[in-house]
């Protein structure tokens, strides 16, 4: 039974179907539970959260992954599958807290003071969070001693900061630098993303990487 | 069912209605002042019979000059249909064009006498020996009869081509004036399912390729219901004169019953004026005169207004169907067919330019785009011409049906009603209401739907620019795909009664 509602969790990954309204990526699982629901039945089972997370959740997204890479699912498709993840690892956290079970970790992130785009920052967050990271989005326009407090306070392992403009994107050499001068800079992994920014600029600043898109941005935090 | 072809909601026009009728009645004066010369006498007879003035001209050539009155040009536009149908070997890409709807069929042609092939010879960088890159080359080459076949098949599934026209001319050494007929006639009908126009290269092969038409599509009523041929007769040459030989074939098509395009294709600034309202009164004249002729030869022929008007190169007065005001005289003879609410063969995408690449991307696109707008019934040229209508490259063929494609989209009816709008309403205030504000979630139900356009089909990797290549790789695709041939009992008859067909064009006998 516990099989059955783990290989039915992974087809709806795969279809992108968060709860039981989403059509998914064909009709074919129409009307029938989603993601939310069957999360809902398979703690109901005490079904174990790790196998959800790796012969469920994990497993369906790594299909997902591969139908991405070889054309036949677009970006669209991804962020559905990744947000039906995300959804159920909310609804486990709980159940992950008091069984003491690690997610892969925090990630923190924020489009930087004087900018106010948050396309790309906000499908980072769905796709890091589909991936199975705790992510905490602190938003728009946030300045520097906003984002040192949060580390502080909450101490994420990864921090991920976003800029479009050729204007704001020096704001994120302000946010490294005030990292560094409240000593917690070695205790957080910096990325950064947006069309103005390069390698050449994180290495400039002293950011820890450069993504280029939100794959990347996964890419890079499973790297470490 | 026919093709569905485009059909364009609002058809861009250039003139008013006023400039129209202004055009019309200059092309009524012309008819009358200074009128046509004939080099044929039974065209001279026809017109004289039926009301035509006609004095002998002095000169070497016997030649007459003929003055139709507007009567007789009236009359003769009321007998031709304004719903021809053209008919295919396969019934579903039968054609129906309406002289008063703009619905779009996209033809090949036009018969040019240099293929163009295309290699891939690989370059290494003179600085850095580690680094190659493959660079197109087109070599130019007489066309044969294996390039027709090669032709008819990939336009066969070429998804935008609505009809063929033989695009390149067959130069064979075992090809004569007296065979070529048949011959390019059985290689586009065995190759090709679509409906097949042409031109005739001897009169006396016009029996023979009825036919061969009449033994395919399973008999003589079977063919005058189901007209898989057509042709295309150039019987005026600009300005306002009948030629002997082509309108022989015209006459004689006519008779038969079967569709005819009458093309005219005047050069503004050689033979006819440079400006449009002049080559507009001009070529409209020559097309009402050679439709005229054909309704008084037999009432109810089929026939297709065609223009093919173009600009001369001031470089080398040769034709510019890549200049811009080649595509304005275009469009202006859509809109005199439709006034006529006759069925429009027009012209667009032939380019100046002598290679596939980025002269003739623009050159094509911008009058395939704007011509197509214009809404005309039967759009030839339109598949891989290049060099003013000298070359055809497959390659660029390949490349303009992915093009069409994109046109085609564009010119989709938007979809603007209140339960559209309620709806999107509704998707706005749902979404403005998150957290992310993200639109993406409402991409999905349209992704596979074939509503939301796709990307480039031979955008290559990075920055790479692999269009050609990739192209060529589709090209190839296409060729390996089968056709649905002629069949046995079918090829074996055409074989014996039609003489003249190459025998390495049998499949059944030859093994290719």
């Amino acid at each position: 039974m516990s099989k059955d509602i783990i290989a039915t969790i992974k087809e709806n990954v795969i279809q992108g179907r968060k709860t039981q309204e989403d059509v998914g990526i064909d009709d074919s699982l129409a009307g029938t539970p989603g993601v939310v629901e069957l999360m809902q039945q398979a703690l109901k089972k005490n079904i174990s959260p790790q196998a959800i997370i790796t012969d469920g959740l994990t497993a369906g997204m790594q299909v997902v992954g591969e139908k991405f890479s070889t054309k036949e699912y677009f970006i669209p498709d991804m962020l559905a599958s990744a947000e039906a993840v995300g959804a159920a690892m909310d609804i486990m956290k709980p159940v992950l807290e008091s069984a003491n079970v690690e997610t892969k970790g925090k990630f923190a992130i924020a489009t930087v003071r004087g900018d106010i785009h948050d396309i790309g920052k906000n499908i980072v967050a769905i796709l890091v969070r589909g991936s199975g990271y705790e992510v905490h989005d602190l938003g728009v326009d946030v300045p520097a001693e906003k984002v040192v407090e949060f580390v502080r306070e909450e101490k994420p392992g990864y921090l991920g900061l976003s800029a479009l403009l050729t204007t704001t994107m020096t704001e994120m050499g302000v946010v490294i630098k005030a990292l560094e001068e409240s000593k917690l800079r070695n205790s957080v992994k910096v990325l950064i993303g947006g069309a103005a920014v390069s390698e050449e600029f994180a290495q400039e600043i002293g950011a820890d990487a450069h993504c280029v898109d939100a794959f990347d941005a996964v890419r890079v935090l499973e790297g470490y | 069912m026919p093709r569905k072809g485009i059909l364009v909601d609002r058809p861009y026009e250039r003139l008013t209605r006023e400039q129209v009728e202004l055009i019309h009645q200059a092309s009524m004066q012309i008819l009358t002042a200074p009128g046509l010369i004939s080099f044929n006498r039974e065209a001279v007879d026809i017109l004289h019979s039926h009301g035509a003035a006609v004095e002998s001209i002095a000169g070497d050539h016997q030649s007459w000059q003929i003055k139709i009155p507007e009567q007789v040009v009236l009359s003769a536009m009321n007998s031709a249909p304004k719903t021809v149908k053209l008919g295919a070997r396969n019934l579903d890409n039968t054609l129906i064009m309406h002289g008063d709807e703009p619905r779009v069929y996209l033809i090949t042609g036009s018969e040019t006498n240099i293929w163009l092939d295309v290699d891939f010879p690989t370059y290494v960088n003179k600085a850095d020996p580690t680094r190659e890159i493959r660079v197109p080359e087109f070599k130019p080459r007489r066309g044969t009869v294996d390039d027709l076949c090669q032709s008819a098949h990939v336009c066969e599934h070429l998804e935008m081509v609505d009809g063929y026209i033989r695009t390149v001319n067959i130069q064979d050494r075992d090809i004569t004036e007296e065979n070529k007929d048949v011959n390019k006639f059985f290689a586009s009908l065995n190759n090709n399912t679509k409906h097949f126009m042409s031109g005739l290269t001897s009169l006396k092969q016009l029996d023979n390729v009825v036919r061969m038409a009449e033994l395919i599509a399973g008999g003589k009523k079977a063919l005058e219901d189901n007209p898989i041929i057509s042709f295309i007769t150039c019987l005026v040459k600009s300005p306002l004169q009948f030629v002997d030989d082509t309108t022989d074939t015209f006459i004689e098509v006519c008779r038969r019953g079967l569709p005819i395009v009458v093309s005219s294709s005047p050069q503004a600034g050689t033979t006819a004026p440079i400006k449009e309202a002049g080559i507009m009164a001009q070529i409209n004249a020559e097309v009402l005169a050679g439709i005229t002729l054909g309704q008084l030869v037999k009432p109810g022929t089929p026939v297709l207004y065609g223009s093919v008007p173009v600009r001369a190169r001031m470089d080398t007065l040769g034709d510019s169907y890549g200049s811009v005001e080649t595509s304005q005289y275009n469009i202006d003879c859509v809109q005199m067919a439709r006034f006529y609410r006759l069925p429009n063969y027009s012209t667009s995408g032939v380019c100046d330019s002598k290679i596939p690449g980025q002269q003739s991307s623009i050159e094509r696109l911008f009058s395939d785009i704007l011509v197509t707008m214009s809404g005309p019934q039967f759009l030839h040229c339109a598949f891989g011409l290049l060099d003013c209508n000298s070359v055809f490259c497959l390659l660029q063929a390949v490349l303009d049906d992915a093009h069409f494609k994109m046109i085609e989209f564009f010119l989709r009816q938007p979809r603007i009603d209140q339960p559209e709008l309620e709806a999107m309403l509704k998707q706005i205030r749902e979404v403005v209401a998150t957290p992310q504000k993200l639109y993406i979630g409402h991409i999905r139900p349209l992704l596979r739907s074939g509503k939301i356009s796709g990307v480039y089909p031979f955008e290559g990797s990075g920055e790479a620019d692999n269009v050609f290549e990739l192209a060529y790789e589709r090209m190839k695709e296409l060729l390996a795909r089968p056709v649905e041939h002629i069949d046995r009992e079918t090829t074996t008859r055409i074989f014996e009664e039609i003489p003249g067909i190459l025998p390495r064009l049998n499949i059944y006998e030859s093994g290719s």
